[in-house]
């Protein structure tokens, strides 16, 4: 079979894999604390170090943006314990200086797009279920997987390295428009701090690649025995389209830092074009275009919103059926939409556009396109919602986050009909509404996807459950404040109020806002610090949590439910069980829950 | 020293908060924990559906707050502006119906079919019937909504009517310099490479003869009640937005690739000040692409005048050509202005600086 010939493939790669293939897949050589726990080609390992980074990460961006938010909703106070905390750069004399505000925002941004909601969140679950849930014993080259931990790792460090040189991390936003983001005279964040943040992005894409090869990999080829294409969970359907969007697009992502490498320091001019700057004079620089930047970087921008949010999407399918006791309603449909939203997540890029002066005739396709991807999308919704109708519903802190999830999906999914609506979008464009919106709609809603996993599966990764009265507060304050804190930046968006505003006190035009300003910092602080609940919650569970006593606690159909308590390295003790049936049989029959491993029976019915 | 308060009072609370949710946990091994987590299903559905109802009057109450310092409860400030206005309520009506009728359903379904030893699952993989009929009405609605929307886009971005005024915009860390082509009509050629901030901003080419009647001016533009305007965009250093939420227009401000916008003013600032009643008003121009460290400050202003006002404005205004090389104006050697309308209102303050 060739999940056993493939397993075997890190043995010659010279490592010290057992290949005991499927006769017993538990391990017995040595392990070392290094070989556990830091260099570790156990996929359940890897997924907890992307967890783990992940969350390090999200600490840090949802602190700087309290930091951000300190500045935008105060921004006549003095805070003197900030500059003793942080230094003069970052506070002069108790308040957020305007260059540590735009490195705050950019850090944000791109931390929590790419390292928490990418990495930490498909890395986590890719890793941990897709060879659980297909029945592999690892992934198809475990090697390459620690490989993309640790170019994630790397990324990590460069980025971090990035706060604390002279100038101040990049500044220019996330999406690091050129000219802006490659003229260090133009921006001080745009110096230093530039070059590594483009070192580490660089490596992220390398992480990002070694990782979803691998994924694509696994799926194609180490499914179980029985485990045809159309048995898989909708959490593997998802978490394999992600890593197509990722193998495709992140490399156009990377060409296009490449020419941007090139024109910081080697003299070219494919974005520079008719440039003064202050201070320097007129460059050399004739005939480049910084809009074939912006082409580049939302090839990738754009798929990039569904890398973050299809994971979310296949887990919350997942949890909302095993917790509703009924399948998922219109499976074949799920996978059609998913299939449809990930082709046309790379044909409506421009979107981001309208107001570059982009073509009006092409503009208009693009308009088309993007309002095209709310039909796979409303399916999706309403499939969810069906899911929920006559069902027997529990309420697991995993299925709280889930029902979260579609409430926050839906209300960020309609106002990209807003956006997406390029006469629409000329006044929106760039204001808070957006802000309100990809919060919400991938922000939030992914988070929310999430820490459902999370919630869902730790019992699987750790042997213990989380605290759940502790999840019921984190879910009930958070969706809670999360809605107070994005529903009210749509009225500013219809203001006209633009977003990476400093200071909006001297705009008549915008500064009617400072008390709803004021307002949402102070229940973002409120929000932050409950993850932080959420996270000690987590770390308390590992050591110290309610054990778990049965090898399927939440009376689920998938695989990963067969293995032990603590699976080892190779995830089932013996055979790797066979599968005869799609994962979402609940309520069939009048039985509870069919797992995937039981045959059919004679008496069954057919639907 | 509030501030270590303020951190000791947030530690107490997380320790209480922890403690307390362990503790129960313990209670529940007690009480039994079937027991235990059937009550807390039942207390999570009853919160379902108290989320549902005070989230929609948090939704109203949020309106009634906010909508009151939108622009929408004013007319838009240009002609083409109104069009997105009932475009924008026509996508509100559908989303908005959207919205309440799924979050309603959502919330109830997850309170209705909250567990119970009674119920039995209903066993419901598909139904091609209704899988049908939710792509297919999504899928008519957005067509409609897509028609309106792409005939404004070709309005907003097809060309400018033939009797539009054209005024430059080219925005610079940070601030926004205008130029008005002057008599003749036509802005005359520059070259980036001119560029000299004391005596020529936009880098103007003097030889160009189109040039000399050229005027340049930072911080206020001059339009003309009722008079459609061509902003013809540009950039000096990186990517700028003229952004202009009053009359719903915006564009980008691009380095080396000029771009446009039209749009039609419905009101002078005056009228303005009257219908918001707000006497500080103003027209403003906001930066809305993130351009550096001062972005927040790149304000420009825009007022509107009556075609007389406005006249009288300009006439009052010499071109940089003039102002650079005093000694070729040419109403220095010949007193009579070819500015003819107002010429003589404005005579004595003929020594306005153009750069105001």
């Amino acid at each position: 079979m060739s999940n056993e010939a493939v397993f075997q493939a890190p043995a010659a790669a010279g490592t010290h894999h057992d290949a005991h293939g499927d006769h017993h897949g538990e391990h017995h050589h040595h392990e070392t604390f290094i070989t556990k726990y830091v260099f570790s080609q156990d996929h359940k390992m890897i997924a907890k170090q992307f967890l783990i980074t992940g969350m390090v990460w999200a600490v840090l961006g949802g602190l700087m943006s309290v930091l951000f938010r300190l500045q935008i909703g105060y921004p006549d106070a003095n805070f003197p314990w900030l500059q003793d905390l942080l230094g003069k750069w970052w506070a002069e004399g108790g308040k957020i200086t305007p260059q540590a505000y735009y490195a705050l925002v950019t850090t944000h941004g791109t931390v929590l797009v790419f390292f928490v909601l990418t990495a930490g969140l498909s890395g986590t679950f890719a890793n941990f279920l897709i060879p659980l849930q297909v029945g592999a014993r690892d992934m198809a080259s475990p090697f390459m997987n620690m490989l993309s931990y640790w170019f994630f790792f790397t990324a990590s460090v460069v980025m971090l390295s990035s706060i604390f040189v002279e100038n101040g991390p990049f500044s220019g936003g996330w999406t690091a428009y050129p000219p802006l983001s490659a003229l260090g005279d133009a921006s001080p964040g745009s110096k230093t701090g530039m070059d590594l943040w483009l070192i580490s992005m660089a490596l992220f894409v390398v992480s990002s690649l070694l990782g979803g090869l691998n994924y694509i990999a696994t799926v194609l080829n180490m499914r179980t025995k029985g485990m045809s294409m159309t048995r898989l969970p909708l959490t593997i359907w998802a978490l394999f389209f992600t890593a197509v969007l990722g193998v495709l697009s992140f490399p156009v992502l990377f060409s296009g830092f490449i020419l941007l490498i090139f024109d910081r320091n080697f003299g070219t001019s494919f974005y520079l074009s008719d440039i003064f700057v202050n201070g320097v004079g007129a460059l050399p620089n004739e005939g480049g275009s910084a809009i074939l930047y912006q082409h580049l970087f939302w090839f990738l921008g754009h798929p990039e919103v569904y890398i973050i949010l299809l994971p979310a999407m296949g887990m919350v399918s997942e949890i909302l059926s095993v917790n509703s006791r009924k399948p998922i309603f219109g499976y074949m449909a799920m996978i059609g939409s998913l299939f449809a939203i990930a082709i046309l997540a790379f044909l409506v890029w421009a979107h981001h556009m309208f107001v570059t002066g982009l073509n009006p005739f092409l503009g208009s396709i693009f308009v088309l396109l993007t309002l095209l991807i709310a039909v796979p999308s409303a399916i999706k919704v309403f499939n969810w919602i069906t899911t929920l109708w006559r069902g027997n519903i529990r309420f697991t802190p995993a299925m709280l986050f889930a029902i979260g999830f579609v409430s926050l999906f839906i209300s960020g999914g309609l106002t990209g009909i807003w956006l997406g609506n390029s006469a629409l979008d000329i006044h929106l464009h760039d204001t808070y509404f957006v802000i309100a919106h990809f919060h919400i709609v991938m922000g939030v809603a992914s988070m929310f996807g999430m820490f459902a996993g999370i919630y869902h599966w730790f019992p699987k990764m750790y042997g213990r459950y989380l605290n759940n009265n502790l999840g019921y507060i984190h879910f009930w304050i958070t969706i809670a404040g999360a809605y107070m804190i994005f529903w009210p930046m749509h009225y500013e968006g219809l203001a006209g109020m633009p977003r990476r505003y400093y200071d909006y006190s001297v705009w008549e035009s915008f500064k009617q806002f400072a008390d709803l300003n004021r307002f949402i910092s102070t229940v973002a602080m409120i929000v932050f610090s409950v993850q932080i609940l959420f996270l000690v919650n987590f770390f308390y569970s590992i050591f110290k949590g309610r054990k778990v006593t049965t090898q399927n606690p939440w009376g689920a159909n998938t695989l990963e439910w067969t293995t032990p308590i603590h699976p080892g390295h190779g995830n089932w003790v013996g055979e790797i069980p066979e599968v005869y049936r799609w994962a979402y049989d609940y309520g069939k029959d009048g039985k509870e829950f069919i797992p995937q491993t039981k045959p059919i029976g004679d008496d069954e019915s057919h639907h | 020293m509030t501030m270590f308060l303020i951190i000791a009072v947030t530690v107490l609370v997380f320790v209480v908060i922890f403690q307390i949710a362990k503790a129960s946990e313990y209670v529940a091994v007690l009480k039994g924990e079937e027991k235990t987590r059937k009550q807390d299903n039942k207390i999570n559905g009853f919160m379902m559906v108290t989320f549902l109802v005070l989230g929609l009057v948090g939704v109203w109450y949020c309106n009634e707050l906010y909508y009151k310092k939108t622009l929408l409860i004013h007319d838009a400030a240009s002609v083409e502006g109104a069009r997105v206005d009932s475009m924008l309520w026509v996508t509100l009506a559908v989303t908005g119906v959207v919205f309440i009728a799924t979050q309603i359903v959502l919330f109830w379904f997850a309170y209705k079919y909250q567990e119970s030893d009674t119920r039995k699952v209903y066993y419901f993989p598909h139904d091609n019937k209704l899988e049908v009929i939710w792509t297919v009405v999504p899928a008519i609605a957005l067509t409609v909504l897509v028609v309106i929307g792409l005939r404004n886009w070709f309005l907003f971005t097809g060309d400018a009517p033939q009797n539009a005024m054209v005024v430059e915009v080219t925005g610079k860390q940070f601030g926004w310099i205008y130029r008005y082509p002057g008599k003749d009509g036509v802005l005359g050629k520059k070259y980036f490479k001119n560029i000299d901030n004391a005596t020529n901003p936009l880098g103007l080419i003097w030889d160009d003869k189109m040039v000399h009647d050229d005027i340049v001016m930072e911080q206020t533009m001059y339009l003309v009640k009722g008079k459609p305007v061509k902003l013809v965009i540009g950039s000096r250093d990186v990517i700028h937005d003229v952004g202009l939420p009053h009359f719903r227009m915006k564009m980008d401000a691009v380095p080396g690739i000029p771009t446009t916008m039209w749009f039609t003013p419905k009101y002078t600032t005056k009228e303005m000040k009257e219908i918001t009643g707000n006497p500080n008003f103003q027209y403003e121009i906001s930066c809305d692409q993130m351009c550096g460290n001062g972005h927040y400050s790149m304000k420009g202003i825009i007022e509107v005048l009556d075609q007389e006002e406005f006249d009288a404005k300009m006439a009052g205004l010499k071109p940089a050509y003039v102002t650079l090389f005093p000694e070729k104006d040419p109403n220095a050697t010949k007193p009579a202005d070819t500015v003819k309308v107002v010429a003589k209102a404005v005579e004595p303050a003929a020594k306005v600086v153009a750069k105001m």
